[in-house]
């Protein structure tokens, strides 16, 4: 939640056509602000020495400071502080070297403190942005307000019992950055391009895992609609939306809500709502009086937290290398395209893989393998590249073995589906089964001879339709269980049957 | 400032404190006293100050991020008035 009363700011984006709803009184314009809260990756929590990791047993990964013992006081977690400048630094921000934690005050049985200590009016991390890559080539550039440091709260689970909620305090105090973006976002497809890019740069820079169904990242959404050039309309913020296709669809069906309220004459009410996946719809969550009055003081067991300029260089200097930063070089120095840049950056660990496969080799080859045979094995084992069977050395070593003529590339994706069943390397499985392509020409000018010799009738043909090659191709591959060389088997295919050239 | 009932029932409400009536109106008083009290401070001039955060000139302590603390599920719930495996069972709070 930013802080109530911020101004509101000029609005300089112009609408884009593509991104207009056509409606009843005319077109609408969509305009989205977004809360994203991602778990910081630490060790251990914001202000305790509890464990931060996830699925543990119930209350098993509590400190006393985390269930608000009486007498307890927070320390705060080194790490968390650097991790939230390092984010700050990705997001091209300002570094307030001076912030102030606050604390949050309501209640609700997951919260043991009976407030949240975050940060209010002097976040650690101020005004950044974010560059979006569009579908047509363009980009968009999205504004950060602020990134503030903040404790999770326990989780409730209201399933388990027919009287009873069960409290399990093991998030509570799990350290929290909260991203909130300036109303620069236009459309749901920019909202997902958004948090896409959000945590490609999260997860590059090693600050967040960015585990959506864990829950690492998850985010407000906050949806207003008005006539293009009209001022910001009314909003209403829908809570705790969990995955990046959800944020579009709820995106889609609180405007489409809006607009139709608007054009019967209504309203739009300033509230929080619930987006339900299995109807695809919002609806008001129950609004209790004066539930925004939060109270935030500035909390008096913590200083402030100040640091140095040398810190913050220090972190400067270690920064991994950003998503954009890596596309323009892959651009660059590979010679890839920009899409094909942009799919492998939008995950570390895909583009990590990738530089490994081509380093030394050609990059089109890596690109077409690692965004081919291997992305379309992971889609049917529905496993993530981390649980390759296939190591990106080994692909690599199979690279080198279509390269070298070794291995035909029907052979070389004959070998990839037995790497992937089993892991081992190319050579390994090449050796074993004997797959190694036949560039003999001698062998292969024996195999020819013999077939020319038994089909006559394929022969006339074929000096008919020259097209009809394929047919002799086929026999000679069937001959040599596919091992035999394409190129080879072509070339001297038309030397016997006097085609000329192809 | 003068603090009215409709103020102290809203603070007794967000602090989730039952007031009666009487207690209501004798808090009127009494909260007003020490805002009043506290008003004075506005008699300085404080422009250009930096606020006291601290008593004593130091940095914040910080802890190294390392897993020393937790474990002890059985004495966090404790003395929860209600618990099943571990967990705080609480009246059912649905959204």
């Amino acid at each position: 939640m930013s802080p109530e009363g911020a101004p509101q700011m000029q609005d300089t984006i112009a609408a884009r056509p593509e991104n207009l709803i056509s409606g009843a009184t005319g077109d609408w314009e969509v305009v989205v602000g977004l809360e994203v809260h991602a778990q910081v990756a630490s060790c251990s929590k914001l202000f305790s020495g509890a464990a931060t990791e996830f699925g543990a047993a119930p209350n098993s990964q509590v400190s006393l400071v985390d269930a608000a013992m009486p007498g307890m006081l927070p320390v705060v977690n080194h790490e968390c502080i650097a991790q939230a400048v390092r984010t700050g630094l990705g997001l091209k921000a300002q570094i307030n070297r001076t912030s102030v934690f606050a604390r949050k005050n309501y209640f609700y049985p997951d919260l043991p403190q009976g407030y949240q200590i975050s940060q209010f009016d002097q976040p650690i991390v101020g005004e950044g942005e974010v560059i979006l890559d569009l579908a047509d080539g363009g980009t968009a550039t999205i504004g950060i307000e602020r990134l503030h440091l903040e404790q999770d709260a326990g989780k409730s689970l209201h399933d388990q019992h027919p009287d009873y909620s069960f409290v399990d305090l093991n998030r509570s105090g799990v350290a929290l950055m909260e991203i909130v973006s300036k109303p620069d976002i236009r459309s749901a497809e920019q909202a997902r391009a958004y948090v896409t890019k959000l945590r490609a740069i999260l997860r590059a820079i090693g600050t967040c895992d960015g585990n959506m169904d864990e829950g690492s990242m998850r985010a407000d959404v906050n949806v207003s609609v008005r006539h293009p050039g009209a001022p910001y309309g009314t909003r209403c913020e829908i809570k705790n939306v969990n995955s990046i296709r959800f944020i579009g669809e709820a995106i889609r069906a609180e405007a489409q809500r809006q607009i139709d309220v608007l054009e019967d004459g209504g309203t739009i009410q300033q509230q929080t709502r619930l987006f339900d996946p299995d109807t695809g719809e919002t609806r008001a969550m129950r609004s209790k009086e004066e539930a925004h009055d939060y109270r935030y003081f500035p909390c008096p067991d913590l200083l402030p937290i100040t640091f140095s300029q040398a810190f913050v260089d220090e972190l400067a200097a270690a920064l991994p290398e950003l998503p954009d930063d890596r596309k323009a070089r892959l651009i660059s120095e590979c010679k890839l395209s920009r899409y094909d840049a942009e799919v492998l950056v939008a995950d570390k660990e895909t583009a990590d893989y990738f530089e490994v496969v081509a380093k030394g080799r050609d990059p089109k080859l890596a690109v077409n393998w690692v965004m081919g045979e291997l992305s379309a094995a992971f889609n049917r084992m529905d496993i993530g590249i981390a649980d390759s069977p296939v190591s990106a050395e080994h692909l690599g070593e199979l690279i080198d073995l279509v390269s070298d003529g070794t291995l035909s590339n029907r052979l070389a994706k004959d070998v990839f589906e037995v790497m992937l069943k089993d892991g081992r390397s190319p050579a390994a499985i090449v050796e074993e089964q004997g797959l190694k392509q036949v560039s003999d020409s001698g062998a292969i000018e024996s195999i020819i001879d013999d077939i020319i010799a038994g089909n006559p009738k394929q022969v006339a043909q074929v000096k008919a339709k020259p097209k009809a090659i394929g047919w002799f191709v086929g026999q000679v591959m069937q001959k040599t269980g596919g091992k035999a060389n394409p190129a080879v088997v072509n070339e001297i295919l038309a030397k016997k049957l006097d085609l000329g050239e192809g | 400032m003068h603090v009215d009932n409709d103020t102290v029932r809203k603070i007794a409400r967000l602090a989730r404190v039952r007031v009666t009536d009487d207690e209501a109106s004798a808090l009127q008083g009494e909260l007003t006293n020490i805002l009043q009290w506290v008003e004075q401070l506005d008699e300085v001039n404080t422009d250009g100050v930096e606020p006291m955060t601290s008593v004593v000139a130091m940095d914040t302590p910080e802890r190294v991020d390392e897993v020393n603390d937790g474990g002890m599920a059985d004495t966090i719930v404790a003395n929860a008035p209600v618990r099943e495996d571990h967990y705080f069972a609480v009246p059912k709070v649905v959204e």
